[in-house]
């Protein structure tokens, strides 16, 4: 792959349709539609035609309203749906030259398990409320081929101090956490292998106002210490304002507009941000 | 040193296997005759021929004998004796319109074409000891057969019943059967992962436990993933069952066997997005006259295809089809009666070591302060 | 092993009790678990005159591959004169006319339930364990569905984490017996219920181990010269079971797995040998070094 910059994360062309599909199915849906429903035949088109480098160091952002394909974007990308169509390449593996989509499940599982970290909405997805905090970060480990508990114990002790959970609850269920102390678990997991690459999904959603926060200094913080690529996914542009030093925006399945996050906020050329930055204020 | 382990195994389990012929028949009672459990235990006869999975009325009443009574270990000697016969046919699809039917009713309508029959039933009758057959004689039972002169299996009644869920069908109100895999496959040749095909999941069912399926069919309907089911039609009767031959163009027609057949309706199916909303329909038929396990059957057959996120156990169906074998259930049951001394004491030694772990831990503890 | 043409009925029944072509099938099951070491090969499971979960499945595996020339042992928590080994033993008899033995050393095949023996076996012997509970993952994960996909990504880390929160909660690994291993660098397996004594005999071992669930419907090998590995961490090393100190009362031996038994006087303690054939070999042997010694 050529590369002009160093990326980290190369996407090209990524498709997801839910449903059986037809020929018309790209031509007739997209904003210009104002839909992702194929009317021919009544498939989703959730993503099409998205292609963007992540770079080292960098967060993005990827705002839309529900329904725009940014939650299916981050979770094809870390597997959790199967792509329709499309290429994906990280710098780490294969040294950037492979189609991460095209590999075994087997290879797949390996990838997600070495050189991404992943943080859902909803905390439960990622973690497991009857393991331990530790347990969890554990889990993340031992995948990532860590065997010794010494050394387990240390580096979930350490990253569970860092997400602001008390080393006495290190042991405790998260099933008995709150809300903000689930998705600050959930995010030690995450990075507990060292990931180059970490996707954050909505977040902050659904957490009182002062704990997200607390959540989105911690994202911050994290990133400035470690310059890991971050993918955040929100609705909100505060959080994207926050974050992402660049913004994709996502309607209908498609990319209308990527730049400078500033910019994007300050001068949005495309009408659909327009209405989306002009609603914000 | 005068320790000597227990052996003698031998000895013991034949001396228990007499013990277990005295047991039978110590009380000094005329012997019971298989024809007498055939003919006048038939329902214990029909539940061990459903749970054996083996159509043979006399092995299955003369396993009742042997046994004692104990359905479970009766089921269990006629499938052990089912798996040394050989399958040399298998029969050509029953027709249930066909039915000779003995009873049938149907829950859902007053009345239906063809009429409600009660036939044999017990469930209008109060559960009150009859004391009266404390001294049932022989001349009294031949008075009874002399006066009554009840005819039975067709002769009174039609040939063929309307189906009533076809009826619903032809008005568009319930659904057609799934397309699906309609291969017919045999559990007991074949092992099969999950989803089990249809074929194999009603086999499954047609040998599971009553009582194992009573039990997860009432937790559906008493609340844990209601499929809010009414009986369509219960049906008790003889199907003739028939054959292909190499020799004979024709099918060839090799018997009568007794079957219960339930036909559950279901709260309407949660269909694919625009179409029509249907009634759906849960199927159950066994060996034997077994209304119970017929209409579980059905129920769990109808909710073992529930389309739920949140599946209620009766709804799972690995969970179901593992749990309602009598014979695999009642083996594993049991088994916790063999000697399980070698693993006993790794336990000990694990839960020895987790105790000097926990004092050496509270001693540190305790020194630190 | 399997001579086909001296296969006779026995008492009404077909030799070894099944059928020529249910015999096929599972053979045919068994050739896939050897090629495949660890994995669970589902087959049919035909019913017996014995109850599932009372050693059906190691049956199914030894009617199988039995042949009239073959010398059987069979042994229940090690001891050849247990009552299951004797009731499967007898139904084995009854059905193939095959000679038995005591001595592990003399066997062409051991059926075994919790025990492989304490004398090294040899590649000319199969070693037939009877396995209540073919997956390991069901500690951690129920659904055999969800297992056996978890086995095909080789995804054990829900087990990994098992193990870890067992140290935090007690200090130690505490599986007992079934301890999960990882055969041939891949297939995680239930050794069945031997303990973990038994585990490092797997490793590397000169002899074939054929591993029969009859309820459960599954078949998985561990071949000769396949590593066997118990889940362990590096700082934190799989241990067997502690008898130090110990000796078995009727033959002395104090490296052995050993049955604890309140038995001696005042309800006090005795250790005596799990492997009955091995000590009552040792005591014999003992006898013969007397008889010389008094010459």
């Amino acid at each position: 792959m050529p590369a002009s910059n160093a990326f980290v994360l190369r996407v090209t062309n990524l498709a997801k349709r839910y449903g059986q599909g037809c020929p018309s199915c790209y031509a007739l849906t997209g904003p210009a539609f104002a839909t992702n429903i194929c009317p021919c035949c009544g498939s989703i088109v959730a993503c099409h035609d998205i292609g963007f480098d992540l770079e080292e160091g960098e967060i993005l952002g990827i705002v839309g309203e529900s329904g725009s394909g940014k939650s299916t974007l981050v979770r094809c990308l870390y597997f959790d749906e199967e792509v329709t169509g499309g290429e994906a390449f990280l710098a780490a593996y294969g040294k950037g030259g492979v189609n991460l989509f095209a590999e075994s499940s087997q290879r797949k599982r390996f990838i997600r398990n070495h050189l991404m970290g992943m943080v859902y909405q909803n905390p439960l997805l990622g973690i497991k409320p009857h393991f331990t905090a530790g347990g969890n970060v554990a889990e993340k480990l031992l995948t990532a081929d860590v065997y010794n508990y010494a050394d387990i114990r240390a580096r979930a002790a350490s990253l569970l101090t860092r997400t602001e959970i008390p080393r006495a609850r290190m042991d405790d269920f998260p099933a008995r956490f709150s809300g903000g102390m689930q998705q600050r678990v959930q995010i030690a997991k995450a990075l507990a292998n060292n990931p180059p690459l970490l996707f954050l999904d909505e977040i902050t959603t659904g957490l009182d106002l002062s704990v997200q926060a607390r959540v989105l200094d911690l994202v911050k913080e994290i990133q400035r210490e470690l310059g890991i690529a971050m993918l955040v996914v929100s609705h909100d542009l505060g959080v994207i304002r926050m974050l992402a030093d660049r913004t994709a925006v996502l309607k209908n399945g498609r990319m209308v507009e990527i730049g400078l996050t500033d910019q994007i906020l300050e001068d949005p050329q495309h009408q659909y941000t327009q209405l989306l930055v002009h609603s914000m204020l | 040193m005068g320790y000597v382990a227990v052996t003698g195994g031998t000895a013991a389990i034949l001396r228990a296997d007499e013990l277990v012929h005295y047991y039978r028949v110590r009380g000094g009672s005329t012997p019971l005759e298989v024809r007498q459990i055939r003919d006048q235990q038939r329902l214990a006869v029909d539940k061990v021929m459903g749970e054996g999975s083996l159509y043979a009325p006399t092995i299955a009443a003369l396993a009742l004998k042997q046994a004692e009574g104990d359905s479970i270990e009766a089921s269990f000697i006629l499938r052990a004796y089912r798996a040394t016969q050989p399958r040399r046919y298998a029969s050509l699809a029953i027709d249930c319109c066909r039915m000779q039917v003995i009873r049938r009713i149907s829950g859902a309508f007053q009345d239906i074409p063809g009429g409600q029959i009660l036939g044999p039933t017990r469930d209008y009758t109060q559960r009150l000891v009859d004391f009266s057959l404390l001294e049932e004689r022989e001349s009294i039972v031949r008075e009874f057969l002399d006066r009554a002169r009840i005819e039975t299996a067709g002769k009174a009644l039609p040939d063929s019943f309307p189906k009533i869920v076809s009826l619903l069908r032809r008005e568009g109100l319930l659904e057609d059967p799934e397309e699906g895999d309609r291969t017919l496959r045999d559990i007991t040749r074949e092992s099969l992962g999950f989803p089990y095909p249809r074929s194999a999941k009603l086999q499954s069912l047609a040998r599971g436990e009553t009582g194992a399926m009573m039990a997860l069919a009432y937790s559906s309907i008493r609340g844990y993933g209601d499929i809010h089911p009414y009986l369509g039609e219960l049906r008790v009767g003889y199907v003739p069952m028939y054959i292909r031959h190499p020799a004979r163009p024709e099918p060839v027609y090799v018997g009568k066997v007794l079957v219960t057949e339930a036909e559950i309706i279901a709260q309407y199916a949660e269909g694919e997005k625009g179409t029509v909303p249907k009634l759906s329909l849960g199927y159950g038929l066994c060996f034997g006259h077994n209304e119970l396990k017929a209409i579980s059957m059905g129920i769990l057959d109808r909710a073992m295809r529930s389309k739920s996120a949140c599946k209620a156990p009766a709804e799972d169906e690995e969970f179901v089809l593992y749990h309602i074998d009598g014979i695999e259930a009642s083996g594993f049951v049991a088994h916790w009666k063999l000697p399980h001394y070698v693993t006993f004491q790794s336990t000990l030694d694990r839960l020895r070591r987790s105790q000097a772990l926990k004092e050496e831990s509270k001693d540190a503890e305790s020194q630190g302060d | 092993m399997l001579n086909l043409k001296a296969i006779e009925r026995k008492g009404g029944y077909n030799f070894a009790f099944l059928d020529e072509n249910t015999k096929r099938e599972i053979r045919r099951k068994t050739l896939k678990a050897v090629a495949i070491p660890g994995y669970q090969v589902p087959f049919a499971s035909p019913e017996l005159p014995i109850a599932r979960g009372w050693g059906t499945g190691g049956l199914q595996v030894t009617m199988s591959i039995i042949g009239p020339d073959d010398t059987l042992k069979v042994i229940d928590q090690g001891c050849d004169g247990g009552v299951n080994a004797v009731n499967i033993r007898k139904l084995l008899v009854k059905t193939t006319g095959v000679g038995t033995t005591f001595d592990t050393a003399a066997a062409s095949i051991i059926q075994t339930r919790h025990r492989i023996p304490e004398e090294p076996m040899s590649g000319r012997q199969i070693l037939v364990l009877q396995v209540p509970i073919p997956e390991p993952l069901r500690f951690v994960e129920a659904s055999m569905a969800k297992t056996r996909e978890m086995h095909s990504e080789m995804d054990y880390s829900r087990m990994w984490v098992f193990l870890y929160e067992n140290i935090v909660k007690w200090g130690e690994i505490t599986i007992g017996a079934r301890y999960p291993s990882l055969v041939n660098k891949r297939y995680l397996i239930d050794p069945s219920p031997i303990p973990r004594w038994d585990v490092p005999k797997l490793h590397m071992a000169e002899t074939l181990y054929l591993f029969g669930a009859g309820r459960e419907k599954r078949i998985y090998a561990v071949p000769p010269h396949t590593s066997v590995e118990p889940l362990e961490f590096e700082d934190i090393r799989f241990r067997v079971e502690d008898f130090s100190g110990k000796a078995c009362v009727r033959c002395g031996s104090d490296h052995t797995y050993m049955n604890e038994i309140y038995g001696g006087p005042g309800g006090g303690k005795l250790y005596v040998c799990s492997d009955s054939s091995r000590c009552d070999k040792l005591r014999a042997q003992r006898g013969e070094a007397k008889t010389h010694a008094g010459k």
